[in-house]
């Protein structure tokens, strides 16, 4: 795993023209940049304990999905994502612009599997009393589940929804993967657009981070926040992730095409750059961010990083010290303000750094330990990092548009 | 000297290794055998109690051992198998160090029933199970292995490993158009120059008791059990739904450059790659055909090429009432006149839906069509629906001349893709 693929440097200019958050946080650009600069962080030590999470902030979601028919078929994860690809398309002023959405191409980063802990536990139960005939699991399945969970726990339904829901049907392609799909999707989408292959694209995903099973997929590999909450770089020994909550969504197109509708970018998605470390030996990641780093574009004028560093270990140790090796970018961890929301992380940093760079500055930053320092004057470009808890690195240059 | 670029000015795109295995068997001979014997892959299953179950029979691939089971191994396995059967027959690269990008299309990874009995079990018959209980049993170590096996990516990760692709690879999931949107993936980054070459992978392995259900519930499986050779009927008047099947396709994918200059042998072009999502509904086509038909459209348009001249047409096919009819629909409108003509045939009728690997399945068998210019059959075909009036090359395989090949997939969700592959460029 030498090589890096990544997408050309932009042959065609790539604008963030939408951006869609609907997060523990709230909904909105303006909701989010005011709570980023009041440090505002929603997070519940209580309900999971000893596991923290970070809720999603309940919206209308007759806003965005106005159809109650369609927000009784999904469960919340696509709920989540649904709306905030609304806003997406709304930010971006091509909702309902019924000519744009049927061309407009579509890569969401997903998980799924979500379950019916009613079910589950109800089986489980009846097994452990001795109910362990041949045909007991089919008997109590076919009986148990409902039709419709089998179209929330898909992954490709998030999608689907999002076409069913706001009519985004040119193409549809749902990636799998943890940090990885979400980092991928914005390189596949924007290597399509600057090669001229698309010209408009939505890109992002969600989760739901109040899951039971969720939290047991992850407390396998020990990698839940536990007791007390802490930023990411503050977590010492007591290293892992709050599962988050919310839905990032970016509408990215050719400059031309923005142009030509009358579009206002918020900045320029100028490269992504992925790999995947083997992570046998301790360095690689560091090493392989570096490269990463390399491969990423010109770096110059005054920049700033938004990680999506997890917490978990090693992972966010090795991340750390390739950070230390760049200090003339103040960093600011998204995951000590969202948790962590795995194949959303990365979207969610991309459109953080759109919103900031749009705003002409950077949040405050939220770390005792000083990792993360105070940055004056308006950033020029912000670096996105996505590693991944456990396999996956990517990166992304994104730049204010002068 | 021989034009690398198509009439778009893009590389040409060159399939120069296969790999497959469904029910029929391992790899490309003993399928392609079977295939055009008309044998079925498919049977009563054995590897799960059917007691319950409405639908008793599926295309398992029981010849190829994982122990202890979990569909997500077997999917894992079943990659390796096609990817190794389709490297080895492009020669390309050295061991391990494949040169280019992984596109997989991978059926969605979750923890399976024996993994939550396994907590079960560990909870003890003394306490209540409930998913705080399974929690409080899941860390400490104990099941390190279930996280890194139930990671979305972690059968892409293997394969990675194995097989020394090159990046970031991808694990993609367009419903029962994964295999074919795996294939495109890998046509856009050659025709970007991104790549020169591609491993695109598609593999399911999930026959087991709650994925058999939930299709089940949705009243998506026949239930013709008996003989289960059967239950399979595209295109028939008395078709009951699709069989439930695993299986995995490889492809390897180079540019025509590429591959000319390390004098691969050429089996075949991936000359078009349409899609098109349908918004209607989360698991029925739009009734109007729409987006069908606008994705057969895009494939052609993307080839440079007319209706006209595709020869042979691999259909989703997958017996379920409202498929074929839409199928129909959506061909019949593209193809006018031609449609009673043309042969329509489906390999789901002899090895099942192999779901997220079908597209990539049928693809290799298309290719298959092209270079043995035989087509396979649609077996169980008895009684012909009067509304489907395609020749669909009932129940025995047919020589014939075949250049290009249209080979469809349409899934949940409202994925449409559709591949054109050529035996020239065109």
């Amino acid at each position: 795993m030498n090589e890096i693929k990544s997408s050309k440097p932009a042959t065609t200019e790539v604008w963030i023209t939408g951006i869609g958050l609907a997060t523990s946080l709230g909904e909105g650009l303006d909701t989010h940049w005011e709570a980023l600069n009041q440090r505002r962080i929603n997070v519940d030590e209580k309900t999971f304990a000893p596991y923290i999470v970070h809720p999603w902030a309940p919206v209308n979601l007759d806003k965005q999905i106005p159809k109650k028919g369609d927000q009784r078929q999904m469960e919340a994860w696509q709920r989540i994502g649904t709306y905030a690809a609304g806003l997406a398309l709304d930010s971006a002023g091509v909702k309902g612009n019924a000519e744009i959405l049927a061309r407009m191409d579509m890569v969401v980063a997903a998980g799924g599997g979500e379950r019916d802990l009613a079910v589950d536990s109800n089986i489980l139960n009846l097994e452990a009393k001795g109910n362990s005939a041949p045909g007991f699991l089919n008997k109590r399945l076919m009986n148990d589940l409902r039709p419709t969970l089998f179209l929330a726990q898909l992954s490709n339904l998030l999608a689907g929804n999002i076409a069913i829901v706001h009519g985004v049907t040119g193409s549809s392609r749902t990636f799998m993967g943890e940090e990885a799909a979400g980092v991928d999707a914005a390189r596949i989408a924007l290597a399509r657009i600057a090669a001229g292959q698309s010209d408009i694209a939505l890109i992002g995903g969600s989760q739901n981070g109040e899951r039971k099973d969720l939290l047991v997929l992850y407390e396998f590999g020990g990698f839940n926040l536990k007791d007390k909450f802490a930023p990411v770089w503050a977590r010492g020994d007591n290293a892992g992730f709050a599962l988050g909550s919310g839905g990032a969504f970016l509408v990215i197109e050719s400059k031309a095409h923005a142009l030509a509708r009358g579009a206002k970018p918020f900045a320029r998605l100028t490269s992504v750059v992925a790999d995947l470390a083997s992570r046998h030996r301790s360095g690689e990641i560091t090493a392989k961010l570096e490269k990463l780093w390399s491969e990423l574009g010109v770096i110059e004028g005054k920049g700033a990083i938004f990680t999506g560093a997890t917490g978990a270990e090693p992972a966010t140790s090795e991340e750390r010290a390739f950070l230390e090796r760049h200090p003339g970018f103040p960093v600011r961890a998204t995951g000590t303000i969202f948790g962590h929301t795995m194949e959303t992380q990365f979207p969610l940093g991309l459109a953080l750094a759109a919103l900031s760079l749009s705003r002409g500055a950077i949040f405050p930053p939220n770390d005792p330990t000083g990792l993360e320092v105070a940055m004056s004057g308006p950033p020029s470009q912000i670096v996105v990092i996505g590693t991944g808890h456990w396999r996956g690195e990517g990166m992304a240059l994104v730049e204010a548009i002068k | 000297m021989t034009a690398t670029r198509d009439k778009f000015g893009r590389p040409i795109v060159v399939v120069t290794g296969m790999g497959v295995v469904t029910s029929l068997g391992a790899g490309k001979t003993d399928n392609w055998r079977k295939l055009t014997a008309g044998e079925s892959g498919i049977r009563t299953i054995t590897r799960f109690p059917i007691e319950g179950l409405k639908t008793t029979m599926a295309g398992t691939v029981d010849f190829i051992p994982v122990e202890p089971f979990s569909s997500t191994d077997l999917c894992e396995r079943l990659g390796e198998v096609v990817a190794e059967e389709a490297i080895a027959q492009a020669g390309i690269g050295a061991r391990g160090d494949f040169p280019g990008p992984l596109y997989l299309a991978v059926a969605p990874v979750e923890v399976e029933w024996p993994q939550r009995q396994e907590l079960g079990r560990a909870i003890g018959p003394a306490t209540e199970v409930n998913y705080d209980a399974m929690l409080r049993v899941s860390g400490g170590g104990r099941f390190t292995r279930y996280h890194h096996r139930f990671m979305f990516g972690s059968v892409a990760n293997h394969l990675a490993e194995t097989f020394g692709t090159k990046g970031s690879p991808i694990s993609l999931s367009t419903a029962c158009a994964s295999g074919a949107s795996a294939i495109q993936l890998g046509v856009e980054a050659i025709r970007r120059g991104e790549a020169q070459a591609a491993l695109c992978v598609a593999t399911d392995g999930s026959v087991n008791p709650e994925a058999l259900v939930r299709f089940s519930l949705l009243s998506a499986l026949s239930t013709q059990n008996d003989p289960p050779q059967a239950a399979a009927r595209p295109f028939s008047k008395n078709r009951d739904g699709f069989v439930m099947a695993e299986g995995a396709g490889a492809l390897v994918l180079e540019s025509l450059e590429a591959a000319t200059a390390r004098g691969a042998t050429i089996l075949g072009i991936v000359a078009g790659c349409g899609k098109l999502a349908d918004s209607f509904h989360r698991t029925r086509s739009s009734p109007d055909g729409k987006p069908i038909i606008g994705c057969v459209r895009n494939a052609l348009a993307d080839a440079g090429m007319a209706p006209e001249q595709i020869d042979y047409i691999n259909a989703h096919g997958t017996g379920t009432p409202e498929n074929d009819k839409m199928e129909y629909l959506g061909i019949s409108s593209v193809f006018g006149e031609r449609t009673r003509e043309i042969p329509v045939s489906s390999n789901k009728s002899m090895v099942g839906h192999t779901l997220s690997a079908a597209g990539a399945v049928e693809t290799v068998f298309s290719l298959l069509t092209l270079e043995h210019q035989r087509i396979p059959p649609t077996i169980n075909y008895d009684i012909p629906d009067p509304a489907i009036p395609f020749d669909v090359v009932p129940n025995k395989a047919r020589d014939a001349r075949v250049t290009a090949v249209m080979s469809n997939s349409f899934g949940f969700g409202g994925q449409n893709a559709s591949l054109i592959l050529t035996r020239e460029p065109v």
